[in-house]
């Protein structure tokens, strides 16, 4: 595609004189390489619109007075946060179901976290330094938990629960051993990116002056890999909150239904601006969440490389 | 007392030789004497690697004994059988004909509009990740968190932004109306809905590793490409699309193993017969009473289908983390 002009002459010379100006001036703007990408930003603005802007007004319904969650019909109102909503149909923080959902998302988040994570950053580290046929299985066992589809993983799991382990009960704790199953590649991906740009250079360092090699994991590289951590973690807990295939196959009862479960159930049926605002209440959890695992990241990372750039692509 | 320690082994802790090194400075570490207790790092991986054992794969051996298993004659529960030479194949073959029968249909249906989908993805991916990567600028950082924002959005409320949008008395419907056109019943079984509802879904999933490989292109690259007399679209073509296959081919991969899975986009925006895929025939049969052996055999027919994909996936990523 370079100039036709050139080709032009190399092949056969012009019979004619060259065109007149006007459209080559087009070609010519065409042909600047230093022009502005005007097409691909309009893509791009016109992506993001397009991405945010149907969410932005789902959270702004969430404010509205009237039944339907599809229009806002004024004025502003909390009365589907923590009213009774319209003619007493219920809102997020007065309904006991919602409530209790609320509850246990949170539950299962924190817990998700505190067992996925630890298991997670000393699998990376094992991985990491672990050579032979076993680290190999024991990495492809974990990638493949990474990539199967949720449907598949949760349907494992609750047969195994149904049938295998009889004497774990369906809800809470099968749905913590689902959640943790699909969650721990997260700390294990991000921490191995972690460790490869750590090297092993600083516990050496250590161990040359003196630590044995549990001391200089401890002291050194734990300390080392604490960005990683908390993001990870704030990474897993964010995930938990939105997760829903896998609460949804695992619950019991309606007091094991999760959030993200109440809102699938109640949108399939005739939904009312509170499911809008419980939605509402999952996104500002997980950014809440996410923004202070970014400052604890940025925090913990201080003089190291690392920022946005390096956050981002550990997700 | 500390360094006896260290630079001896301590009695009962046999070093052993592959252990004692670790590249790429683990010579320095062998020559200081410091030795590794026997299967030091094995115990770090241990217990998520028991953990995966014990509830990633075992789970599948069940699923695989329940598809082949037997039924309770009394309550249609599933029996699994766990010794693959008592297992039955009945279920299997009648389920295998159902997918060849009544389903096969939606067996069709859901590759179209999975790769109808991946391809809009693909092609809005690309063009988004492409400008980030080589024009963002100073805007590069506020570009990334919009980009990463539908990432901590949860999947149902961003169906349910649409589901909204989209209804019969929604904003859409609203503004064909108020521009003279006639409304549509978008949320009644439309295909082109369920598209876009899947596109909607999974496109961020595609724009952030083409974005991660496009950043990491050596600018001298295209420079020499620009040097040498090619044009922008020519050096686009001839050296950054090459460059980024591989990038390309695990972000296909990354959208369509959760779309091969997905019901609830399906549920969500059309719940009409003339849209199931896969996922949804998959969703049914598990919260059908009884037809526990069929779910499973399901599950292992999806299984089938992707793991070829998944395994591509595995492999690239593998020699991806060689070549860091």
């Amino acid at each position: 595609m370079s100039s036709p002009t050139q080709t032009r002459t190399v092949g056969r010379p012009p019979a004619r004189p060259l065109p007149v100006p006007a459209p080559k001036r087009r070609r010519s703007w065409r042909a600047d390489p230093w022009r502005k990408p005007r097409v691909l930003e309009a893509i791009t603005w016109a992506y993001l619109l397009w991405s945010l802007v149907p969410v932005l007004i789902a959270i702004w319904i969430s404010f509205s007075s009237g039944r339907s969650n599809s229009t806002f019909t004024g004025p502003f109102s909390l009365q589907y946060w923590t009213g009774t909503g319209f003619e007493g149909s219920g809102s997020l923080f007065r309904d006991p179901e919602l409530r209790s959902a609320i509850r246990q998302t949170v539950t299962l988040s924190a817990l998700t976290m505190l067992v996925a994570v630890p298991l997670g950053v000393l699998f990376a580290i094992g991985l990491d330094r672990w050579r032979g046929r076993g680290a190999r299985a024991s990495n492809f066992l974990m990638l493949l938990s990474f990539v199967m589809p949720e449907i598949i993983l949760g349907v494992a799991v609750l047969y195994v629960v149904l049938y295998l382990f009889k004497f774990i009960p369906l809800g809470t704790p099968a749905q913590l051993i689902g959640l943790i199953t699909f969650q721990i590649s997260y700390p294990v991906i991000i921490v191995r990116a972690r460790l490869l740009s750590i090297g092993s250079e600083y516990e050496e360092a250590a161990m040359d002056l003196g630590a044995t090699p549990r001391q200089s994991i401890r002291a050194v590289l734990l300390p080392l890999l604490a960005p990683a951590v908390l993001a990870s973690a704030a990474i897993v807990f964010a995930d938990t909150v939105d997760d829903f295939v896998t609460v949804t196959y695992l619950k019991r009862d309606t007091a094991s239904e999760a959030l993200a479960t109440k809102i699938y159930t109640q949108v399939r049926g005739s939904p009312t601006p509170a499911v809008n605002a419980a939605a509402t209440l999952m996104l500002i959890t997980t950014t809440a969440v996410i923004a202070l695992g970014y400052i604890a990241y940025k925090r913990y990372s201080r003089g190291q490389q690392g920022g946005l750039q390096e956050f981002s692509s550990s997700i | 007392v500390r360094s006896s320690e260290t630079l001896e082994p301590a009695p009962g802790l046999e070093p052993a030789p592959n252990e004692t090194k670790r590249p790429p400075a683990g010579a320095v570490a062998a020559s200081a004497g410091v030795w590794y207790p026997k299967r030091f790092w094995q115990k770090f991986a241990a217990p998520a690697t028991i953990w995966l054992l014990v509830f990633f794969a075992l789970p599948f051996y069940v699923v695989v004994s329940i598809g082949f298993g037997t039924v309770d004659e009394a309550f249609r529960s599933p029996i699994p059988v766990y010794q693959p030479w008592w297992w039955q194949f009945q279920t299997a073959s009648e389920a295998l004909d159902k997918v060849f029968g009544r389903f096969w249909p939606a067996y069709l249906r859901t590759f179209a509009f999975v790769l109808i989908a991946s391809a809009i993805c693909l092609t809005i991916g690309y063009a988004v990740a492409y400008y980030v990567a080589r024009f963002g600028g100073k805007r590069r950082a506020m570009f990334l968190v919009l980009l990463i924002a539908p990432f901590w959005i949860s999947y149902l409320m961003r169906m349910l932004a649409w589901q909204s949008l989209l209804k019969e008395d929604g904003y859409i419907n609203g503004f064909l109306h108020l521009v003279g056109l006639p409304t549509f019943g978008w949320l009644e079984g439309q295909p082109i809905t369920v598209i876009l509802g899947l596109v909607y879904g999974y496109v961020p999933y595609m724009i952030l590793p083409l974005y991660g490989f496009l950043d990491r292109i050596d600018g001298s690259l295209l420079e020499a490409g620009r040097d040498l007399g090619a044009s922008p679209v020519r050096t686009f073509f001839r050296v950054t699309l090459p460059l980024s296959k591989p990038a390309i081919l695990a972000g296909l991969v990354i959208v369509t193993l959760p779309m091969f899975g997905d019901y609830y986009t399906n549920n969500l925006l059309s719940g009409s017969p003339r849209t199931t895929m896969i996922g949804n025939i998959l969703d049914d049969s598990i919260n059908t009473s009884g037809q526990g052996p069929e779910a499973a055999i399901f599950t292992m027919i999806l299984m089938v289908i992707l793991i070829i994909p998944m395994l591509y996936y595995l492999r690239s990523t593998a020699r991806d983390l060689e070549r860091r």
